[in-house]
């Protein structure tokens, strides 16, 4: 299973990986980052495939996601 | 410049020529392409043009990057570098503009090059950006402007000394800047391998400012044949310690104001402060290892003429003329030039100028402003000429220094310089208002 | 923190200053990548590897790498990054630009630099504004566009970057969005490899300076998906806008053949016997 972590100390708020997950992992949340903007939380981590688009897309490498592809 | 001590410690950069010298004896490292076949320095007479010993000079002098644009009068110095530059090992390249020029020789001189360019009027305006640059991130370059007759397009085959305000003040903001005036070609050489090593030396660009006169003047004089043996300068404490690219220090280039460590401190006033002081401060806290002057029969002179570049030379004939002192030497070698100065003397000998005890300081390094030297040197005279083919810029600064003394201004625009005869009527004029 | 960021960025200065939603992020990612995929695969280490960059909000992607890094004057980084090359012509250097920066002010020298074709990697960030200074019109902001230097609607015909160096003699373009960052790292880092001047365009947001005036949306994954709808994979032919006005992307063009400056230098010195 994937391990997704987002850095509270990177994160902005832009909301990119939302959209860009095809799972819908991601969703919004009250935390607040360090910005002072909302930050999103994990949902349903067992649902990831690691595809990196996250990690990718995160234009501040807040998140990081750990584990292997399935092949 | 800066530098990250991530992977070097300010001790470390110090070893680091030592082992590689080290390693080249040992054989574990690959000697670069110009510490391979060296020839013994030796010297040797020939004639030159004060742009050709400029270029020869450069190479001797370790330069191994040249990027240029033609502009007259300097061209001959990229015609030359052209050839010369690969002979020596180095790369050249002509550039789509003298903004790329300047911009090329620091990105070079990070590679670790030494680097040049040379340039007059217009080209020099447009480098002005890219000296501002070189200064705030501390990169020793050289640039050299054989000046021109201006503003604009101006005067392109004529002489002048207008840039002398533009070579230290030229980019915007506060920074130190070292600039050199020869007047001969024997100096044109000289000079410009001392801009290299002072450039090395406080990290910092380095004008060479020659003028039209010079650049295109053709004398005898004294060569170095053979490669120099290039150390590399101690470093000062108030210049940062740097290192090139590629030798993992990771360095960060940055044109924002930053601190020693390249963090970004323009946002900071009191930091910013500190930073724009030391990149003023290394130079003028040094001004006695950079300036420099030459005096001529100044122990009893009565009055001095202050003069920079080609103008020194007029002045010098004046002093002699003078002084009686009959010195063939100092004559133009060419037969039409000679020809003229004679004329020129002849008129000077229907006048008796034996009583005017006339001296003559000679300034070498223009900017930093040599005060103390000036001051010492000066010290028993009551009246100062200073002629320069400008409208009276670098008097004023002379003025500020001796301000007890009676300063006398000589501007001269149009492209001639000043002549023996009209230098000492000047000086008579003078005297006679003193007596 | 992601992995590839601590080994590739100064994490001491991070965050990045860039705004929320930023595409420089993105393209800094795919950088990153390029460069982790070069040196895992022995191919170029990255220490051989040197970024320069001019000024605008896209010239800050490499000053946060652990590389040697030059971030220079308005528009000049092409000519800094031609003396850096010339002096050192065994390493890689990364040029990172913005449109106004390559276009506009840098044009004379991005012309030159394509036209000798000498081995530099360029990744031109077009967010088609000019972000840093508040949102100006840039030389590739679409016609009828409502900046705040053009209230009525520009008029300005945009300039297509990579038709421009393709038709100089530059001997890999290609133009990749930021919605497509897997394709983006392989193009940098196939850039990089390539000898030649390469030429990577890379369509990007600016959500807080361009937002709705330029894009038609505020929010960046809306732009993002924007950019999915309205290019199309370039297939052979000319590298232009089809008829539904969808821009190209992919690999534009590639000539392997095309002799490097350096290499054209090497064997002019050569036949001199210089060398």
């Amino acid at each position: 299973m994937a391990e997704i972590t987002i850095d509270k100390a990177c994160c902005k708020g832009c909301n990119i990986c939302l959209s860009v997950c095809p799972k819908k992992i991601f969703v919004k949340s009250k935390k607040r980052n360090n910005y002072g903007t909302s930050m999103p939380d994990v949902k349903e981590p067992e649902k990831c495939v690691i595809c990196r688009m996250c990690e990718r897309l995160c234009p501040d490498g807040a998140i990081n996601v750990e584990g292997e592809r399935a092949k | 410049m800066v530098y990250n001590v991530n992977l070097l410690t300010r001790t470390q950069l110090q070893i680091q020529p030592n082992n590689y010298l080290k390693k080249v004896r040992q054989g574990t490292e690959v000697p670069r392409r110009e510490d391979m076949d060296k020839k013994p320095d030796s010297r040797s007479e020939v004639v030159l043009q004060g742009n050709e010993a400029c270029a020869r000079a450069a190479v001797y002098a370790g330069c191994r990057f040249f990027a240029g644009y033609p502009i007259t009068p300097s061209t001959e110095i990229i015609e030359l570098l052209s050839s010369e530059m690969q002979k020596a090992g180095g790369a050249f390249i002509q550039m789509e503009d003298e903004i790329g020029s300047a911009c090329a020789i620091i990105g070079a001189r990070w590679g670790g090059s030494r680097a040049m360019t040379a340039t007059s009027g217009p080209g020099y305006t447009l480098m002005q950006e890219a000296i501002g640059f070189a200064a705030v991130t501390e990169t020793p370059i050289v640039i050299v402007n054989v000046q021109r007759g201006g503003p604009s397009t101006g005067q392109p085959t004529l002489s002048s000394q207008q840039d002398i305000y533009q070579a230290r003040y030229g980019s915007h903001g506060d920074y130190g800047i070292i600039v050199l005036s020869p007047s001969s070609v024997q100096e044109m050489y000289d000079f410009t391998i001392k801009a290299f090593d002072l450039a090395e030396q406080f990290r910092t660009p380095v004008i060479l400012l020659a003028d039209e006169v010079v650049g295109h003047m053709r004398e005898k004089i004294t060569v170095h044949t053979g490669d120099r043996n290039i150390k590399r300068p101690k470093q000062r404490f108030a210049v940062s310690p740097s290192v090139d690219f590629f030798n993992g220090a990771n360095s960060l280039v940055e044109g924002q104001l930053h601190d020693d460590m390249g963090r970004r401190i323009g946002h900071l006033p009191n930091k910013s402060g500190e930073f724009i002081e030391k990149i003023n401060r290394k130079i003028s806290d040094n001004v006695g290892m950079i300036a420099d002057i030459t005096t001529y029969c100044m122990e009893d002179a009565d009055a001095a003429i202050v003069a920079y570049g080609s103008v020194a030379r007029p002045a010098l004939n004046a002093v002699k003329r003078a002084r009686g002192i009959k010195d063939d030497r100092i004559l133009p070698k060419f037969r039409v030039v000679r020809d003229l100065v004679k004329r020129g003397v002849k008129e000077t000998m229907k006048t008796d100028y034996s009583h005017l005890k006339v001296g003559l300081i000679k300034i070498n390094t223009v900017w930093p402003f040599p005060e103390d030297l000036l001051r010492q040197a000066a010290e028993n005279v009551h009246t100062v000429i200073v002629p320069e083919m400008n409208v009276g810029k670098y008097c004023r600064e002379v003025e500020r220094v001796l301000w007890d003394k009676n300063v006398v201004p000589m501007p001269k625009c149009g492209g001639n310089i000043h002549t023996p005869k009209e230098i000492l009527e000047k000086i008579l004029e003078e005297e006679g208002v003193d007596e | 923190m992601n992995k590839l960021y601590e080994k590739y960025i100064k994490t001491e200065s991070l965050p990045t200053l860039f705004c929320p939603g930023c595409g420089n992020g993105i393209i800094q990612y795919a950088a990153i990548g390029a460069f982790e995929k070069l040196d895992s695969s022995g191919e170029i280490p990255s220490s051989d590897i040197a970024c320069v960059s001019g000024i605008g909000c896209s010239s800050w992607i490499p000053c946060y790498f652990k590389l040697d890094v030059m971030h220079t004057m308005h528009g000049r980084a092409l000519a800094f990054a031609e003396g850096l090359k010339l002096s050192r012509p065994e390493k890689k250097i990364v040029v990172f630009t913005g449109d106004g920066d390559c276009l506009a002010i840098g044009g004379n020298h991005l012309l030159h630099a394509a036209a000798r074709n000498i081995d530099l990697t360029v990744v031109m960030v077009n967010n088609y504004i000019y972000g840093m200074t508040g949102g100006q019109k840039s030389p590739t902001t679409p016609k009828e566009a409502v900046t705040k230097t053009s209230p009525f609607g520009c008029i300005d015909e945009p300039i297509d970057g990579c038709r421009l160096v393709t038709s100089l003699g530059a001997s890999y373009v290609a133009r990749w969005t930021t919605a497509h960052p897997a394709q983006l790292e392989k193009a940098i880092a196939e850039g990089i490899s390539h000898r030649g001047f390469s030429f990577i365009e890379v369509l990007s947001q600016c959500p807080v300076q361009a937002g709705k005036s330029v894009y038609g949306e505020k929010d960046p994954s809306k732009i993002m998906e924007g950019y999915k709808k309205n290019t199309y994979l370039f297939r052979g032919g000319e590298a232009k806008p089809d008829k539904d006005g969808r821009i190209p992307i992919g690999l534009l063009h590639r000539d392997d053949e095309a002799e490097e400056y350096l290499d054209k230098v090497e064997k002019k010195l050569k036949s001199q016997g210089l060398r």
